[in-house]
């Protein structure tokens, strides 16, 4: 089951440059909460602070508390740790190519150091590509067919099946579908809903109807500030905030 | 910023403002018919609906484009869906202008008689609320808009007020009864009309404001007290 994303004061910073100012908020449980904003507002940095990411670049560093349900990701928790409960799904889809849809799949479970016999892997494989929606059209070329050659769509989909496979509490997505055709888009999105029941989402889309359709919640950034959160039907309709309504409304950004 | 978004926003207020002119005149028109006993003046008003009719169809269409194209959010998908709602408010003006033309030729094949009822005045009052309520959708000002609903008391008491002398005079005058009635339907039109001014100004507030206040709506459902907070 998901856990809830428990965000307070957290700041972050690039070298001298400060990227993050103090944000706290909660992303509900089982709840898909989308974070909107303009380029450079601090959104994929947010995120790569949930599973501390953010801190393997160079001169950055991050203060403040993020827990995970009841786990701290920053004190007594290491990052592999951390990235067991919390799943990722970036921009671009990046299956390893060399490998088969299988070994994909099972790729997340080996890198976290999990030892299993084969049949336990092959459950575990076809529940996550089952879970990510793709089952039906990989089940029969399984271990030949490679990840990349696989359409846009179902490698991503591949990837949250990777991402899945570990059987994260939480599952970040960074702007998961703004390399995808509509279509695909749309499988992605029913995807989603499904796995609220049993995961926490977060999303960063540049795509407001996009966080408009999935996200029960949504935060918007602006120069690494969140603005406003609030549920998105409130934000898209009647946000409190003059700057958030001037964004939605392409005023400017 | 959206250019051309703003410019269909921009372009689709004018029409609405067209179209909010040509019902507030059909108003005008057919009261002063009404007082002139004018039966062109009741002509032109029938004329003329076919043309609201026509802005109204032309405002649907343009609205539901930018909808479909341009995904509207918050404060201008507000605004397009008060626009779709004014202008179907505005046919219906005419429509009622239609209906209070149609009783004034009905009164002018009949001898004019005295009624007690003052149609002008009832006329006035209600031409203000439309002219009103227009002027808060221009100035996007909710407090204009606002003053529009506590109007619409007035002239409903005014209906009623007619109502009852109207009645009366059929009582004592039967031979009166058709002009009666005829006034009493006209008095019914315009408050109609102040209905339909009423609704304008309502969705002039929730484009400004995003507050419903159709229905006393804050009335009808208070906000339940939330745990924690206590009752002073």
């Amino acid at each position: 089951m998901g856990v809830s994303i428990q965000v307070k004061n957290l700041n972050a910073w690039f070298g001298k440059k400060q990227a993050l100012f103090d944000i706290t908020m909660t992303a509900a449980a089982n709840h898909c909460t989308a974070l909107i904003g303009p380029s450079g507002c601090g959104k994929s940095t947010f995120v790569r602070c949930i599973n501390r990411m953010h801190e393997t670049i160079p001169d950055a560093k991050a203060t403040g508390s993020v827990k995970i349900g009841e786990v701290d990701a920053y004190n007594g928790t290491s990052a592999p740790q951390l990235r067991r409960r919390v799943g990722m799904v970036f921009q671009k889809p990046n299956p390893f190519p060399t490998m088969s849809v299988y070994d994909n799949v099972a790729a997340g479970l080996k890198l976290n150091g999990f030892r299993s016999n084969a049949k336990q892997m092959d459950e575990i494989v076809e529940r996550s590509l089952k879970n990510a929606a793709l089952w039906d059209e990989v089940k029969d070329d399984l271990k030949k067919k490679s990840g990349a050659s696989l359409s846009g769509g179902q490698q991503q989909r591949l990837c949250i099946a990777r991402a899945l496979a570990v059987e994260p509490e939480v599952v970040l997505m960074d702007e998961p579908c703004s390399a995808l055709d509509p279509i695909s888009t749309g499988k992605i999105e029913d995807l989603i809903f499904q796995l609220k029941q049993n995961y926490t989402i977060l999303i960063v889309t540049h795509n407001m109807q996009q966080a408009a359709r999935v996200a029960e919640y949504t935060g918007f950034f602006l120069l690494g500030k969140l603005i406003e959160f609030e549920k998105t039907t409130k934000i898209f309709t009647t946000p409190s905030d003059k700057r958030t309504e001037d964004y939605i409304t392409g005023r400017f950004g | 910023m959206r250019t051309r978004f703003q410019q269909g926003l921009d372009g689709l207020r004018e029409k609405l403002l067209r179209m909010g002119g040509l019902a507030e005149q059909a108003v005008e028109r057919a009261c002063q018919a009404y007082i002139d006993r004018d039966l062109n003046g009741c002509h032109q008003v029938l004329e003329n609906e076919t043309l609201i009719n026509a802005a109204e169809r032309d405002i649907d269409e343009t609205a539901f484009d930018l909808m479909a194209m341009q995904q509207p959010m918050a404060v201008d998908l507000r605004f397009l869906l008060a626009v779709v709602k004014i202008n179907a408010d505005l046919e219906r003006v005419g429509d009622q202008a239609v209906n209070i033309a149609e009783r004034v030729m009905d009164m002018v094949e009949l001898p004019a008689v005295e009624l007690p009822v003052d149609i002008p005045r009832m006329a006035t009052a209600v031409s203000a609320m439309v002219r009103r309520s227009l002027e808060s959708f221009v100035e996007g000002k909710a407090e204009l808009a606002q003053a529009v609903l506590e109007m619409d008391n007035v002239v409903d008491r005014m209906r009623d007020d007619a109502f009852i002398v109207l009645v009366k005079k059929m009582n004592t005058n039967p031979e009166a009864t058709r002009q009666a009635l005829d006034a009493l339907l006209i008095a019914r039109n315009l408050e109609r009309v102040a209905d339909h001014a009423t609704n304008i100004a309502e969705d002039v507030i929730f484009w400004v404001r995003g507050d419903d206040v159709r229905h006393n709506a804050a009335q009808e459902a208070p906000v339940q007290p939330t745990a924690g907070t206590t009752g002073s």
